[in-house]
């Protein structure tokens, strides 16, 4: 047994490992990310569409298909075919702006999801997504119309009204706009931290450990493998979720009372 | 603040620096305008020409359809129109044949008519010319036996005797085998 006893202990990953030290400023890692995606995202995008041709080559192909799911899939089905023109920059910015910040956790040298910090999350959510379904909504049917059709969803019986109106306030007011953000937030900095967790230990076992515990380290590093292949799809899963949500919650406000 | 949170023991990850708030809102609608003055109008206005170039080829399509629909129209109703002209020659030239044998039957008719008639006129004239040829020759004739006769008679009265008498003895002989 004594072969199992580490040479130094381990300090596995913890919540304080995301909080990175500031490059130079104020200015993190994480923010620099950030930045980062809007130009890579922009310079793909205007690159591709630079000359789009009715019969599209290999290149417009792979962009159309992205945007495509941005419009079609997301938008058109969630906001319905009427009014989802107007929201598909949104949800396409959306959508690849979150797919991007998530991708990064798995890339090599960035490794960060920027997403697994809330701040990020927060600002889609709170200060993108909610104003904007609540304004189209107030705009389509005036404000009064809007709470009517969003805190008295027609088909229950009068007195329920009483629970049932304060509940939908809440949910539609106070509860998704941070779900949202929590529900990709929480995923990116959970699968943050496996992969973290798998890595750290692998290169502490390799380091530190002596014969059998060495070995066992391919377990833990090949984990951390399988975790990476894990979290690039649920990182993708995450961006389709925010969008997909966000196009509910504006298609939501736009519905028509029956 | 980031510099505080960081130095700071505790670090809360469901607390967000206010700046990471701002830096990610600015980055997204910086990357929101991208999208929405450049990116979604490019895409767009491919796909209106898209839908635009299958409209076109569907619509040429019907027009050929229907260019070539007017063109067998166009083609029965000019078979139809020989057809029925080309009855009406026929119907023509057997109207005109019966036609030309009626008349060649009357022209025929008639001319035969007509030789008959010459027929009987020449006749007429001939036998009109016998009869006078004729008559001449009876009168002649009767001058030549009146003169016979008158000389006869002048020569020799006792033949008229016996000539007389030999008619009556001839009627008799008749009356008598009667």
């Amino acid at each position: 047994m004594g072969a199992l006893v580490l040479a130094e202990p381990f300090s596995p990953p913890s919540a304080e490992s995301f909080n990175l030290p500031p490059i130079f400023g104020g200015v993190t890692k994480p923010m620099v990310l950030v930045v980062l995606s809007t130009v890579i995202i922009s310079a793909y995008l205007l690159l591709a569409t630079r000359r789009l041709s009715v019969v599209p080559s290999k290149g417009q192909f792979a962009a159309e298909s992205l945007y495509n799911v941005g419009r079609n899939t997301l938008a058109r089905e969630q906001i319905g075919s009427q009014d989802f023109m107007r929201f598909v920059p949104l949800i396409f910015s959306l959508f690849i702006f979150v797919l991007v910040n998530n991708i990064y956790g798995i890339i090599p040298i960035l490794q960060f999801p920027t997403m697994s910090h809330i701040g990020f999350a927060l600002a889609l959510s709170v200060l993108v997504v909610y104003p904007t379904y609540h304004y189209a909504g107030i705009r389509k049917f005036g404000l009064g119309g809007y709470l009517k059709n969003q805190l008295f969803p027609p088909g229950a019986p009068g007195p329920v009204y009483i629970l049932l109106a304060p509940i939908e306030f809440f949910t539609k007011f106070i509860v998704n706009p941070l779900t949202l953000a929590i529900r990709v937030f929480a995923a990116m900095f959970a699968g943050h931290l496996l992969i973290m967790l798998f890595a750290l230990a692998g290169t502490h076992l390799l380091l530190e450990g002596e014969g059998v515990v060495k070995a066992i380290s391919a377990f833990s590093l090949g984990g951390a493998v399988l975790v990476t292949f894990l979290e690039a799809l649920i990182q993708t899963i995450q961006a389709y979720i925010f969008a997909l949500l966000s196009a509910s919650y504006i298609g939501t406000a736009l519905a028509d009372a029956h | 603040m980031t510099t505080a949170s960081y130095i700071a023991a505790e670090y809360n990850p469901v607390l967000p620096p206010v700046e990471e708030i701002i830096v990610g809102f600015v980055a997204f609608l910086l990357l929101l305008f991208v999208i929405w003055k450049f990116v979604t109008p490019r895409f767009e206005k491919m796909y209106a020409e898209r839908t635009a170039q299958i409209e076109g080829g569907i619509e040429k399509a019907e027009k050929a359809q229907a260019e070539a629909e007017r063109a067998l129209n166009q083609y029965n109703a000019q078979l139809a129109e020989a057809r029925a002209e080309a009855a009406k020659i026929r119907d023509d030239a057997r109207l005109e044949a019966e036609r030309i044998k009626a008349e060649l039957e009357a022209e025929a008719r008639e001319s035969a008519a007509r030789i008959v008639a010459q027929g009987e006129t020449a006749l007429q004239a001939q036998r009109a010319q016998i009869v006078a040829e004729l008559r001449a020759e009876v009168g002649r004739n009767a001058i030549e036996l009146a003169n016979r006769i008158v000389g006869e008679s002048l020569e020799d009265e006792a033949r008229r005797r016996r000539t007389v008498d030999r008619f009556l003895a001839d009627l008799d002989a008749a009356q008598a085998r009667n």
